[in-house]
């Protein structure tokens, strides 16, 4: 029998729940931009459609200063503080 | 406190001798093959008949049979104890055999000797009498020798000293171990685990992590950094796994150290270098002293396959990212395109090959330290110049060719690393040209109206057209942000006028940055 050691970090994975779906159309949503080219363009025009079918939602837009690291943790904060839920554009 | 641990050993007949007991031990190390052992035996047969009635008497036998051989072959009725495991020996720190241990019921050890010394029997024979209240055995002591060395301990020996160390009480290892079944190819688990890179990985056992181990003087649960995407902790002991897997020898274990501790920096930005869509990876350069000692390769073919230090210090890295890190293709690592040197891209700078300052001394390390730089590149990209003959001309054809990087119209380029071979720095050398010249020649050359860079209806790629207005349509713009960010590294064979360059990905302190860190603990080899 052979014995070998274990190379990963020996966490159990976790699998994340999606959050529960309401089926009410309201809240704030936040358009995120990593600011990859382009991705201003695509927002641009999923916020211009979503608002035209989601007349009781609010729209707000937030960047990432660069989209080579992962977000910070203050526009994150201020992300989960301000709004319901997120879109963000990868723009690849 | 005792040196001998507690064991349960069998004998010859199969009876179960426990240590620690209520009465004195007498334990002699021992194994067949070993004259001074075959010399001491008839002491341990006298001892046995003389003090065996108040102090158990006991050869501890290193061989595959427990002893028995040796038992019959001199037709001795002292106790054989069956070590063949080796357990106890290693636990003892048994160096040498015969090694005698006396033991009080307590555990303390009265006398330990190895080899033969006439004397040094003659003052057990004393102390044991004493002990027992019985009369020392009348010997000839005059035909034996005054003196004989011993041999080697068996739980010594190199191929089982590491299985000894790693499954001993005292063993550093705390990593979570997996028993593969008997019809298991453990190659075959490991491909099936998730934890190969796509090529066969080497099992890391308990002896191998622990003979990696012994190239470094850390301490295996030393935390050298936090590995992304997951932002594992990256334990000494972890990359000796990962090195294992790879192929590295033990010596090579303080650069993969030194090379996780470089790319899991905020500069270096392991994380975006890994989930960029683009082409980067770590591309590692090696300087100083350790480059020789463990015999990387700089010359014919540096960039390439066949040397082991080269192939495996960067296959190791990856792995301790896919592995411990959790970056693994198709989840955080989205490269479009990816590229080879995912696998594996390592070499050293030739030092001894130029006058120029090496790289590790440019960034402020002095020319006798060891130093891993960390470059998150793209692919190699060779360039040719066989016709150029003076220093100028070549200057200007490194400039034509960078001018192309990433894409032609893609100006203002952060760090770039350009591999210079050996007869391009003689070129070089000849037009008494300093790197800092190469460089300048490099912006001078790749000079452009700012209104050719900008994207237009013919190349929608480049520049921001905004620029236009900023600066002025007519400003001339260099390659490179600025000159320093060019790296001129020295390497590859003699023969051939035939550079390279690894392009940059998005450099800075937004993106990543060239990290350079000193590899510590050299010599640590055991």
């Amino acid at each position: 029998m052979t014995t070998i050691l274990d190379p990963t970090d020996e966490r159990v994975p976790i699998r994340r729940a999606l959050a529960p779906r309401h089926g009410i159309s309201t809240g704030t949503v936040a358009l995120l931009d990593i600011i990859k080219p382009r991705g201003d363009v695509l927002l641009d025009r999923l916020e211009e459609r979503l608002r035209e079918r989601l007349p009781g939602v609010t729209f707000r837009r937030y960047r990432k200063p660069t989209f080579t690291k992962p977000a910070p943790l203050d526009l994150r904060r201020r992300i989960a503080e301000e709004c319901g839920f997120v879109i963000e554009a990868l723009a690849d | 406190m005792t040196a001998i641990p507690a064991f349960r050993l069998l004998d010859s007949e199969g009876r179960e001798h426990v240590w620690p007991s209520e009465r004195a031990r007498l334990l002699v190390f021992m194994h067949a093959g070993c004259p001074t052992c075959e010399l001491t035996l008839p002491l341990v047969e006298a001892a046995h008949a003389a003090f065996g009635a108040e102090i158990d008497v006991a050869v501890v036998s290193q061989d595959e049979d427990g002893g028995r051989g040796l038992r019959e072959k001199h037709g001795l009725r002292a106790t054989f104890l069956d070590d063949s495991a080796l357990a106890v020996s290693f636990e003892a720190a048994i160096d040498a055999v015969p090694t005698a241990v006396l033991l009080a019921p307590d555990g303390n050890e009265l006398a330990r000797f190895e080899g033969f010394a006439r004397a040094d029997w003659f003052e057990l024979f004393a102390r044991m009498a004493f002990r027992s209240g019985r009369s020392v055995p009348s010997l000839d002591w005059s035909q034996l020798p005054e003196l004989r060395p011993g041999c080697g301990s068996r739980s010594n020996e190199p191929d089982v000293a590491a299985r000894l160390e790693a499954n001993a009480s005292g063993s550093p290892l705390r990593a979570r171990r997996i028993e593969l079944g008997e019809s298991d190819d453990p190659v075959e688990f490991l491909f099936d685990q998730g934890l190969s890179d796509g090529l066969p990985v080497v099992p890391p056992t308990p002896e191998r992590v622990m003979r990696m181990l012994a190239g470094t003087r850390r301490a295996a649960q030393d935390v050298v950094a936090a590995v992304p995407p997951n932002y594992a902790p990256a334990t000494v002991e972890k990359i000796a796994i990962n090195a294992v897997m790879a192929g590295c020898k033990p010596a090579f274990l303080p650069v993969v150290i030194a090379a996780v501790e470089a790319v899991c920096t905020s500069e270096f930005n392991m994380h975006g270098v890994l989930a960029t869509t683009f082409f980067p990876t770590p591309v590692l350069i090696v300087n100083g002293p350790i480059r020789a000692r463990i015999g990387m390769n700089s010359g014919i073919n540096c960039l390439g396959q066949g040397n082991r230090a080269n192939a495996t210090i960067g296959r190791a890295l990856q792995l301790v990212v896919r592995n411990l890190g959790g970056g693994r293709p198709g989840e955080v690592d989205c490269a479009t395109l990816g590229q080879p040197g995912k696998l594996t891209m390592c070499f050293a700078e030739n030092e001894e090959r130029s006058d120029w300052e090496p790289l590790h001394v440019e960034r402020g390390f002095a020319r006798d330290e060891s130093t891993v730089t960390a470059f998150a590149g793209g692919a190699p990209t060779g360039f040719i110049d066989q016709l150029s003959r003076d220093a100028r001309s070549l200057a200007t054809s490194y400039g034509l060719v960078l001018a192309a990087a990433n894409h032609p119209k893609q100006y203002m380029h952060g760090e770039i690393v350009v591999v210079v071979p050996p007869e391009h720095v003689d070129t070089f050398k000849r037009g008494g040209f300093t790197k800092n010249q190469v460089r300048a020649r490099i912006q001078e050359v790749t000079s452009r109206p700012l209104r050719e860079l900008v994207r237009d209806e013919v190349c929608a790629e480049g520049l921001p057209v905004e620029l236009l207005e900023r600066l002025g349509a007519d400003l001339r713009v260099s390659k490179f942000r600025t000159p320093t960010d060019i790296t001129l590294v020295v390497a590859g064979g003699e023969a051939g006028k035939f550079g390279a360059y690894f392009q940059g990905w998005v450099s800075g302190p937004l993106g990543s940055l060239m990290t350079t860190r000193k590899i510590e603990d050299q010599g640590g080899l055991r």
